[in-house]
């Protein structure tokens, strides 16, 4: 599609400029994510190219001692609580926002969006400054109630795109024959949206996992996360450690998100075979 | 003849008849009515808990910290005396002896009740130097000795110099623009006007041109390397457009923090940067790459290439290639079928991706704050600062204000030109 089919000379030569630019954008792009990778398996302390030789030991660091285990614990635990609460709480939204009987739908959908568009240094510093109020600062429940507000914005879209695909009159089918409203749920609606929830899910769990602006206005020493201890570590000093840390958060992420991009296409390849 | 005809009708149980089915239609339809509004009820029902949630954890805080912007009454709460010793006062030269004796009073009480600290210091906030002032005029008051408090205070020269009742005087009044004045470099003078404030006091204005310089400079970045990238995977066949678009997506999922301490590995002295930098003979010797802007760009750039390239990509994946070739046929130079045929059609794109950037560049603080050198710190690391490091809250919700402001009128833009549907990525 590049080449017309009697390519000039410019012509080519405009191409190959072109492919050799992006040859350097790509290199751009994935050479600084991918560097950490081997770096994190250097056996020795420096970042300094060739590797002194082979070794897990800043893995061991990471799984093995009290710090990060306890950061790793703690991560898991607020993105545990967010992604319940962001998956549950977001869904039974989307599926009153498909709805067309819906109250102001076209104002409701803007502010449920502004989490993801403010600054959030400004959410986290309100979020510090009303939680200490109430008794909410240096616990998980404030971390996983401003990590919900981040989450949920994800779950209510993707679950919303699942919902444009399914017939309601599979819900008006189940009334009639009798079904309860939660059973038609359970059994009609749930199967034929999971993909959607299940890949809101996955971008919940994501957000608050690597989230880090807020945990350090919220957390005390007891509740740092993951990405917290590795903000901390970066400021203090640079250790191999760090890439062994980066490494893993990188590799969770991506798993997740490639599983939740493969489901959400899943979703929208149903409504496209439905119609 | 068994048909009746209609003007054989009895008429008036014809017309008791309508009237009974108006009737029945009437109360159908309300029955229907009354069945929406359940409806509409119960849809609100289901999204009621997230949106009192969000109210909870994110609208009230929010609301709360901008209020701070605008509300203060710590000086006012702590020196009611002196609130009302300067009603009567014009404003012009040095208020009458009472408030100077009501100002004593009320420093008292407040050092009896612990809070002269905290008075000392928002006093400080608009009355630079006023933190020791207060602090010293407390002493002198305790330990006076039977000295009258108005002679103690006319002794102190901070009491009569001009600006400090004013200032004062200000103070007083717990719903305030100083705040928001000040996160702009301005302040009133004593006409009542609106001024600048002097240059060697002046912080926040070249905190957000320099914020909207990096914005801009990382957004023109990401566009330069973007869209060649957009336009080759849009033109290249499926399954090559497949691998490409992972390597962009690959950053894309990774978070900031992840990419940016990959980034403070590679901008070292002796990182892969300047490795590179030196063997292609672009430096003669090794540069102070971390804590600098352009380091900084360059962090910027990648983590938000994508951002700018995805909304472009989506865009320029919807242009049939037969266009550019009845272009051709017709007699178009590649470069007039170029910018008139295919950039008018990927500008929306472009526009998306570019003011998504530029919007999320002005909220960055992670990258600064673990890339950036002192002077390099964005608006968000300056709000970071006062919360945690000045105990300003103030400042902070007045900095946050204007952020917010800026932030919003561009999405407002975005929303307005392009839509809420480009924010989808991918």
């Amino acid at each position: 599609m590049l080449l017309s089919p009697y390519p000039t000379t410019g012509e080519r030569i405009r191409i190959t400029l072109l492919w050799l630019l992006c040859g350097m954008v790509i290199l751009f792009l994935l050479v600084p994510i991918l560097i950490p990778v081997p770096l994190s398996f250097n056996s020795g302390a420096f970042f300094i190219f060739p590797l002194e030789g082979l070794s897990t030991r800043w893995y061991e660091v990471v799984l093995g001692t009290q710090r990060w285990q306890s950061a790793i614990g703690n991560s898991l635990i607020v993105a545990f609580g967010t992604t319940v609460i962001a998956t549950v709480l977001g869904t039974l939204t989307a599926i009153a926002l498909s709805n067309e009987k819906f109250p102001g739908r076209r104002i409701v959908m803007p502010l449920l969006l502004s989490p993801l568009i403010v600054p959030v240094v400004i959410t986290a510093v309100g979020s510090y400054l009303f939680y200490a109020r109430v008794g909410l600062a240096s616990t998980y429940a404030g971390i996983i109630l401003a990590h919900t507000a981040l989450a949920s914005p994800f779950v209510v879209v993707t679950v919303g795109a699942s919902l444009t695909g399914f017939d309601r009159n599979l819900m008006r089918a189940a009334a009639i024959s009798g079904a309860k409203p939660l059973t038609s749920f359970f059994r009609v609606m749930l199967p034929l949206i999971l993909p959607g929830v299940l890949s809101g899910a996955a971008f919940a769990f994501v957000t608050s996992f690597d989230e880090v602006v807020v945990v350090q206005f919220l957390a005390s020493a007891g509740q740092r996360t993951m990405p917290l201890e590795m903000f901390i570590g970066l400021r203090e000093k640079l250790s191999p450690a760090i890439t062994a840390a980066a490494t893993l958060m990188m590799a969770l992420s991506i798993v997740l998100l490639v599983v939740a991009n493969l489901l959400a296409r899943r979703g929208q390849g149903r409504r496209a075979a439905t119609g | 003849m068994s048909a009746m005809l209609p003007s054989e009708l009895d008429r008036p149980a014809l017309a008791r008849g309508r009237s009974a089915a108006d009737a029945d239609f009437k109360s159908a339809s309300a029955a229907i009515r009354r069945a929406e509004f359940g409806d509409r009820l119960r849809t609100l029902a289901l999204a009621a808990p997230l949106l009192l949630l969000l109210a909870l954890s994110f609208g009230i805080p929010i609301v709360l910290l901008l209020s701070r912007a605008v509300y203060d009454p710590t000086i006012a709460d702590a020196l009611p005396q002196t609130s009302q010793a300067l009603g009567e006062w014009n404003g012009q030269g040095l208020p009458a002896d009472a408030a100077f004796t009501a100002l004593a009073a009320d420093l008292r009480d407040n050092q009896a009740k612990g809070t002269a600290y905290e008075l000392a210091k928002a006093l400080n906030a608009r009355l630079p130097g006023a933190r020791s002032q207060v602090l010293k005029t407390v002493r002198q008051l305790e330990g006076a000795g039977g000295k009258p408090p108005l002679e103690i205070m006319k002794s102190v020269p901070f009491w009569s110099a001009p600006g400090t009742w004013p200032a004062i005087a200000n103070g007083t009044h717990a719903l305030t623009s100083f705040y928001l004045l000040s996160a702009l470099d301005l302040r009133w003078n004593a006409d009542g006007g609106i001024e600048r404030v002097p240059p060697e006091q002046a912080i926040f204005l070249q905190v957000f041109l320099r914020t909207f310089f990096v914005a801009a400079a990382v957004t023109l970045a990401t566009l330069l390397l973007g869209f060649p990238l957009a336009y080759l995977i849009s033109s290249v066949p499926k399954g090559l457009a497949a691998i490409l678009i992972v390597a962009v997506l690959l950053p894309f999922w990774t978070s900031i923090l992840v990419r940016t301490a990959a980034w403070t590995v590679l901008l070292q002295k002796f990182g892969l940067v300047n490795d590179l930098l030196l063997w292609l003979g672009f430096a003669t010797e090794r540069l102070d790459l971390m804590y600098s802007r352009i380091g900084l760009i360059i962090a910027m750039t990648h983590i938000q290439l994508p951002f700018t390239l995805l909304p472009i990509y989506s865009v320029m994946r919807t242009i049939a290639p037969s266009q550019m070739k009845a272009a051709y046929s017709l007699g178009a130079r590649p470069f007039t079928a170029f910018r008139r045929v295919y950039l008018p059609q990927v500008f929306p794109g472009v526009m998306a991706g570019c003011l998504l950037t530029f919007i999320l560049c002005l909220g960055y603080y992670i990258t600064p704050a673990l890339i950036g050198g002192a002077s390099d710190q964005l608006i968000s690391n300056f709000i970071a600062n006062y919360v945690n490091v000045e105990l300003n809250w103030e400042m902070a919700a007045a900095l946050s204000f204007i952020l917010l402001v800026f932030t919003l009128a561009l999405f407002g833009i975005f929303a307005r030109i392009l839509g809420l549907d480009r924010l989808k990525m991918v």
